[in-house]
């Protein structure tokens, strides 16, 4: 035995960071004595503390996943044009902080040059934020990854301008567990088909009880078959979840061609004017179409494009949908209306309209 | 390389247009990396990905990866098609945690890539959907290697299964003239409180922390968060009308009753013939709007503080739940303060702990049992701005009335001696 494993190193648990040691000093300064903040160009932001100090923001589109080659080319830019001092939105967006407005051209066109796109500030469709997909998750039923890239390539004018009525967070998932979270717009997985059963493994592999418990419908319960215990599934019941799968692989929920995507609008984090939203189906059955996903990026092009033409300034999707109604949502959008988009699920009621408020 | 390149004329499509492209880059790593290893790592990653782009299927399956002393921050994958593809047959992910805010000098990113491209697979995203540097490709012999390299100078693992996770923080008061308060010193307070309960799953399932430092909640803490800690102010908004004038000057008076004064939920402002924002402050909701509008006419007010909600979380099991209200406002200045704060946690987790049955979030138990109960059993008292409106069935057995609305009263008092006293 070698003297590492017998002395095994034990972790220094010393969780999260602080965060002062990287922040720019201007920031550190000016901590919690901010002023107020201009826009003065897509990806540009001007904050001035009340010390009359101030900060420049440039913020850059970037592929999420870095590759150290990248890592180092942007370090270099920000040692370069930039002071040094670098932060990540929770849309994966660079942003480089500089004291001096002087660095802001250059900085602008060093990232253009090096590839990286700016952008995404105010009402902009900034980057949209996504999961892991076929590249890494155990249960993914797309590649996230590939959808954004491929919806990034034709949103990227939206995301270079400030042409939205308000900002636009598109998110993508791959799973129903929705690890994308809530967007304007959501591009989520939707499984269609029941999951396929692999009995000779199910005994082997999963804890019974456990999945029988995960199901949200009551819809699976232990069962022999051909003499071996397994699980079955109420195909009747099943509403296609896929929360099954995970703690139970051999219930294959993924499907190369019952697996679809689905639409969603109007998820909203922020409490300004309303109180935050969650996201209502509009589309499903799109094809879960590799490489591009291009019927996707069509749905979601021709939603922009009447929210653009439609919203008032500063609404976000749901706000515009609130004053618009949702008949004339799909009217403009020309989506059909199904009777999939009724909801049946616990509080199913309290979205139905008990009114006369009708438009006509 | 020696090694037969993988075709990938599907990902090869995800190379074209003008955002910057994820393939190209594993396919850097592939061509142009030193380490004849990580080349091969990039080339049979490409060859997985490639293969589950043409049948539309994912090849990773978990399995059990850990640290020495750690139950949890790994991601343990490895492939059902290694065969094909040996040399990323392990590919595990390391969930690191970041700073609040996500801040980084150069160097330290520099300094992370090194030690990323000697034991992995040089690919790192910033950041997973919880909120934690993703380290992603590591053999299982290297995993405890780069954790021991990157531990020494001062990164931890974030959390992974049923346990507290990594936390949020948006940018805030380090930038943000919004921020009504120091989310860098609630994130770390909070998570590092429970630095055990993130390294060792023990609890029935995930639990997050997310803090914003406005009601514009940045971080999305209410929807995506188990405990949300979002800043807000209870005095006057301040207005400096000197910048509303300008303002309108610039903008015009039309574009101010319409995209202010009309836009505000409550109704809470008017517009004066001499051009003066008024505000009925007892009326505002904090909901932000008018300030974003106006960012440099209107701002917070000066008593500032955070407001608690619980619960939020995404689809499985019950469907989607947003955070409720169960601490309206609480000041955060002191120790003391602070300290409360990390108590009021504690006894959320501890209460679910006890309650909460496998795989249920808190939120979901609070579903289950009632908000009531879930408030008697963390110690807090029932608050009006907990519901939208009061109850509106008449099932419910009411014969501890007198004493409940007793209670009321004698907390009201209470409070009013203490703002007299303070």
């Amino acid at each position: 035995m070698t003297q590492a494993q017998a002395t095994p190193r034990m972790p220094i648990e010393s969780g999260c960071p602080d965060g002062f040691q990287y922040m720019h000093p201007v920031m550190r300064r000016n901590f919690g004595q901010w002023k107020y903040h201009e826009h003065p160009r897509p990806g540009v932001l001007r904050h001035v503390a009340y010390s009359g100090e101030e900060i420049w923001t440039v913020k850059a589109g970037t592929q999420r996943i870095l590759d150290v080659f990248t890592i180092r080319k942007l370090c270099e830019i920000g040692d370069k044009y930039a002071d040094g001092y670098v932060r990540f939105t929770i849309r994966s967006n660079i942003e480089f902080m500089v004291a001096d407005k002087n660095k802001v051209e250059p900085l602008i066109n060093a990232l253009e040059e090096a590839g990286f796109v700016v952008g995404g500030t105010a009402n902009s469709v900034t980057m949209i934020s996504h999961t892991q997909g076929w590249l890494h998750c155990d249960i993914p039923g797309t590649d996230a990854s590939g959808v954004v890239k491929a919806m990034m390539d034709e949103l990227i004018d939206e995301f270079r301008n400030c042409r939205m009525p308000n900002r636009v967070h598109i998110t993508t998932s791959c799973c129903q567990i929705n690890c994308g979270g809530q967007g304007d717009i959501a591009i989520n997985v939707q499984h269609t088909k029941p999951p396929r059963i692999n009995h000779d493994q199910v005994a082997n592999v999963c804890e019974r009880p456990a999945v029988v418990a995960r199901c949200p419908v009551a819809a699976i319960r232990p069962a022999l078959v051909d003499g071996k215990p397994s699980l079955e599934v109420d195909e009747k019941k099943c509403i296609c979840c896929g929360a099954c799968y995970p703690p139970c692989p051999p219930m294959q929920i993924n499907d190369p061609e019952h697996t679809k995507l689905a639409i969603w609008v109007g998820g909203n984090h922020s409490n300004a004017r309303g109180r935050p939203t969650f996201h209502k189906l509009v589309a499903a059955g799109i094809p879960n179409n590799p490489p591009r996903w291009p019927e996707a990026t069509a749905i979601v092009k021709r939603i922009l494009r009447a929210y653009q033409q439609d919203a008032r300034d500063w609404e976000r999707i749901n706000d515009w949908i609130e004053r618009i109604g949702w008949p004339r949502f799909f009217e403009l959008t020309g989506l059909p209306f199904t009777k999939y988009h009724i909801d049946n699920w616990r509080g199913a009621r309290n979205s139905l309209n008990a009114s006369t408020h009708i438009r006509f | 390389m020696a090694k037969k390149i993988h075709e990938t004329p599907m990902l090869d499509e995800l190379e074209k247009g003008p955002w910057p492209s994820f393939i190209s880059g594993i396919k850097r790593l592939r061509d142009q990396h030193p380490d004849e290893r990580i080349r091969g790592v990039a080339n049979d990653l490409l060859g997985q990905l490639e293969h589950s782009y043409e049948t539309r299927k994912g090849y990773w399956k978990g399995g059990t990866v850990s640290v020495y002393g750690y139950g949890s921050g790994v991601i343990p994958r490895f492939s059902e098609v290694g065969d094909a593809f040996p040399e990323s047959r392990e590919f595990h992910t390391l969930r690191v945690q970041p700073p609040a805010g996500n801040f980084y000098t150069t160097d330290m990113l520099r300094q992370l890539a090194d030690s990323w491209e000697k034991w992995g697979s040089g690919l790192i995203t910033f950041h997973g959907q919880t909120g934690n540097i993703m380290f992603i490709g590591a053999s299982t012999d290297a995993t405890q290697h780069f954790f021991d390299e990157i531990n020494e100078y001062g990164w931890d693992l974030g959390g992974a299964g049923p346990c507290v996770r990594t936390g949020m923080s948006c940018v805030g008061a380090a930038r943000c003239e919004m921020s009504c308060c120091n989310e860098q010193r609630i994130h770390r307070t909070l998570l590092n409180r429970f630095t055990d309960d993130v390294h060792r799953p023990s609890l029935p399932y995930k639990f997050k922390f997310k803090i914003s430092g406005c009601p514009n909640d940045c971080v999305n803490s209410i929807e995506r968060s188990d405990f949300a800690i979002i800043g807000i102010w209870r005095d006057n908004m301040k207005i400096d009308q000197d910048a509303v004038k300008e303002f309108i000057e610039k903008k015009g008076r039309q574009y101010v009753i319409d995209n202010v004064i009309t836009r505000c939920p409550t109704n809470c402002m008017t517009l004066t013939d001499d051009d003066r924002i008024i505000v009925k402050d007892e009326d505002c909701v904090r909901c932000m709007h008018c300030l974003n509008v106006m960012p440099k006419a209107l701002h917070p007010g000066d008593d500032k503080g955070v407001s608690v909600l619980i619960g939020g979380k995404r689809t499985l099991k019950i469907g989607d739940l947003m955070g409720t209200v169960i601490v309206p406002f609480m000041k955060l200045e002191t120790e003391e303060d602070y300290q409360k704060l990390v108590e009021l946690a504690e006894n959320a987790i501890d209460f679910w702990a006890e309650n909460g049955l496998e795989h249920e979030r808190i939120g979901e138990m609070i579903e289950r049992i009632g908000l009531v109960n879930f408030l008697e059993g963390i110690g807090v008292e029932p608050d009006p701005n907990m519901v939208l409106h009061p109850r509106q069935t008449s099932y419910v057995r009411t014969d501890g009335w007198d004493e409940e609305a007793e209670k009321w009263f004698r907390r009201k008092l209470e409070e009013k001696k203490q703002a007299a006293a303070g």
